[in-house]
């Protein structure tokens, strides 16, 4: 566990469980070992997913089978009814699959679970693994064992290959964050960084960025400012994007001189990170560094 | 989504907020005519519609006092290109006197997570240079479950205009309920002026937020109906993100994040990217075919670069969809170069091996092999 990150034994609450993707993740998570207590559809109430139980609401989950977190697989135009429910129980951390939900309904809930102290991971996430306790995500499981690298990223399919890579050169990873590629996300960068300053499985971090925002140069900024004393291995996607064009996530997009690659590159040589040009770099440099 | 600076003024009107007299004119329009039939007089201001910012200094924006004039300039405007576009309308707006000019903006901060309101009494020009040169600006971060409130509309009113104004008020709460009801990112109002004792809007710069479009139906605005290739067209209906780019090496891979990291590595080994065609999570062999199909025939590459880290994704579905392309579209096998693992890696390897691709492991070596080295 990660204090100030999860302080109790996950006991995990699915909600939009007997979805496609509900029912396939649902699965892969119980594979990896993560206790998964209850699901929740509305309408679906009765029904079991893998041998978990499904209600009609999280009031009934919450009664029955006593949830403390819960992962959401709701499609978007459902998501802030299914993210405030599971904040009214006051489950933590919630985090949030669905992609393509419109900002100003993350931005409402986000800021109703940050007045109850809840975090939220996403929306458009991986999830988080930590490797021999729990996955709450949908990463493929192959890619991660127990070790004392963690990584926070804005990417999905990048932080697999990362993850990969450090596999091959024989570490492991301690905490994998994926903290969402939309516009408006409720767990950043340095929300994650002072719980890894501190953790003492943590032998060095890896902040995987891209284009757009300015998440990179706030950890930077934090990194610098606090002295953090683990080596920080920083790669950036989106050197060659064009001006103007949205590459993919919504939160990807340079607008004139704002959130280039380059910006972000030179807070983190600032602030003493490493910096890794390509994405197997990342290994090279923890290979050596370690 | 950006809108034209007409097409945000329209939302403005339906929102209470009012906006200088006028009407759109495309090329070939009788100008003198349509003045006429709105009831309108010399001079008047003839403003290039354009997505892009930087109209101003480019002299996209005219003032005309004669019918001479009126078809010259506004000639002069639709000949103008800014960073590649021309406008397809110009605003052609009544003449407003005015000698206040304030700045207004609320936003979707990500930085804040809330919707920040940013004011200042020194309009005109951008936000930047507002800060740069020192003019003072107010920010205020206006949590969104609170929604703004009197106190907000009090605060900006004794900024903006040294007075409680109510008039003013009203306009701030406007400003908020059409940030809100309409799904936007940003709503800027720059300048800002006062005419008759009501705040009127002499531009509009507003930004749709694109995920809203289950709610808003988004498709009557310009940046949704002007041009699109079609190969832009099949990836709005395929669901595959693609942005076109200037090389000869089309790139095409799953996730924003991994497919920004080829390009990226291409350039490092000294290719130019072709395009960044983005597939997205479980892709079936249809979409990747279509994929495909729209970078062979709409950019001509010389080389097709595969980039399938699996997750979600099926190896199996990706050699699937490449084998019917190259079957169906006719591209030749020596144009591909194809990076494969993850979720069943070893059927999607062996579907492609025995049609005689070779199938990389490793993203590195394959970039390295994509741009003619070893």
């Amino acid at each position: 566990m990660l204090p100030g990150f999860i302080d109790r034994d996950i006991r995990l609450l699915v909600q939009g469980i007997t979805g496609r993707q509900g029912r396939f993740h649902t699965e892969q998570m119980l594979k990896y070992g993560t206790n998964i207590v209850a699901g929740v559809t509305p309408g679906k109430g009765g029904q079991e997913v893998h041998g978990v139980p499904v209600f009609d609401t999280v009031y009934e989950a919450v009664k029955e089978t006593d949830p403390t977190a819960s992962i959401i697989f709701v499609p978007a135009k459902f998501a802030f009814d299914a993210v405030y429910e599971a904040i009214q129980y006051n489950l933590n951390p919630i985090v949030v699959i669905t992609e393509g939900i419109p900002a100003h309904d993350s931005l409402r809930f986000i800021n109703l679970a940050r007045a109850r102290g809840i975090r939220i991971v996403g929306p458009n996430t991986p999830g988080f693994i930590i490797p021999g306790y729990a996955k709450v995500g949908i990463m493929p499981n192959q890619y991660f064992k127990k070790g004392r690298v963690s990584i926070i990223s804005r990417s999905g399919t990048l932080t697999y290959e990362v993850s990969k890579s450090i596999l091959d050169i024989g570490l492991g990873q301690r905490l994998v964050l994926g903290c969402g590629g939309d516009y408006v996300i409720g767990t950043n960068f340095i929300d994650i960084l002072p719980t890894l300053a501190e953790d003492d499985e943590t032998d060095a971090i890896v902040i995987i960025g891209e284009i757009g925002g300015d998440d990179e140069e706030r950890a930077a900024k934090y990194i610098k400012e606090t002295g953090l004393d683990k080596p920080v291995v920083a790669y950036i996607a989106g050197r060659t994007a064009p001006e103007g064009k949205r590459m993919g996530h919504a939160g990807a997009i340079v607008s004139g001189s704002s959130g280039t690659a380059q910006s972000k590159i030179n807070s983190f040589k600032e602030a003493g990170a490493y910096i890794a040009y390509r994405p197997i770099e990342v290994a090279e440099i923890l290979k050596e560094v370690l | 989504m950006f809108l034209l600076e007409y097409e945000g003024k329209e939302l403005f009107k339906r929102h209470g907020i009012k906006v200088p007299k006028g009407f759109t004119i495309s090329k070939g329009d009788d100008i003198t005519q349509k003045l006429k039939e709105n009831n309108m007089d010399l001079p008047v201001v003839l403003k290039g519609q354009y997505l892009m910012g930087g109209r101003g200094k480019a002299g996209a924006v005219k003032i005309a006092r004669s019918e001479d004039e009126l078809r010259e300039k506004s000639e002069e405007i639709f000949n103008l290109e800014i960073k590649g576009a021309k406008p397809e309308y110009i605003l052609v707006e009544e003449f407003v006197e005015h000698d206040i000019e304030l700045y207004i903006s609320i936003l979707v901060s990500k930085a804040s997570k809330s919707l920040t309101l940013l004011a200042s009494r020194h309009g005109g020009v951008d936000v930047e240079e507002i800060a740069k040169s020192g003019g003072e600006i107010m920010k205020l971060e206006i949590d969104p479950v609170g929604g703004l409130s009197n106190f907000h509309a009090i605060t900006v009113s004794k900024f903006l205009l040294g007075k409680i104004d109510k008039n003013f008020m009203t306009f701030v709460k406007n400003l908020y309920k059409l940030v809100v009801e309409e799904d936007l990112l940003l709503a800027e109002i720059n300048p800002l002026t006062i005419k008759d004792g009501e705040p009127l809007a002499l531009d509009s710069k507003i930004i749709v937020d694109d995920n809203s479009e289950f709610r808003h139906d988004l498709t009557g605005f310009y940046e949704y109906k002007r041009f699109l290739t079609w190969g832009e067209k099949q990836a709005r209906e395929y669901g595959f993100a693609y942005v076109p780019l200037k090389g000869d090496i089309a790139v095409i891979g799953n996730g924003a994040g991994l497919v920004m990291a080829t390009l990226d590595l291409v350039k490092y080994y000294g290719g130019e990217p072709a395009c960044f065609l983005d597939v997205g999570g479980g892709a079936s062999s249809e979409r990747i075919a279509k994929a495909l199909e729209v970078v062979y025939k709409e950019i001509s590459p010389k080389k097709i670069f595969i980039n399938i880290f699996a997750g979600i994704t099926r190896c199996d579905e990706v050699a699937k969809g490449i084998v019917e392309a190259v079957s169906k579209v006719g591209i030749p096998k020596e144009m591909f170069v194809i990076r494969l693992t993850g979720t069943l890696e070893d059927v999607g390897e062996e579907i492609l091996r025995r049609e005689g691709f070779t199938v990389y492991k490793d993203m590195d070596e394959a970039a390295k092999k994509v741009v003619g080295g070893d």
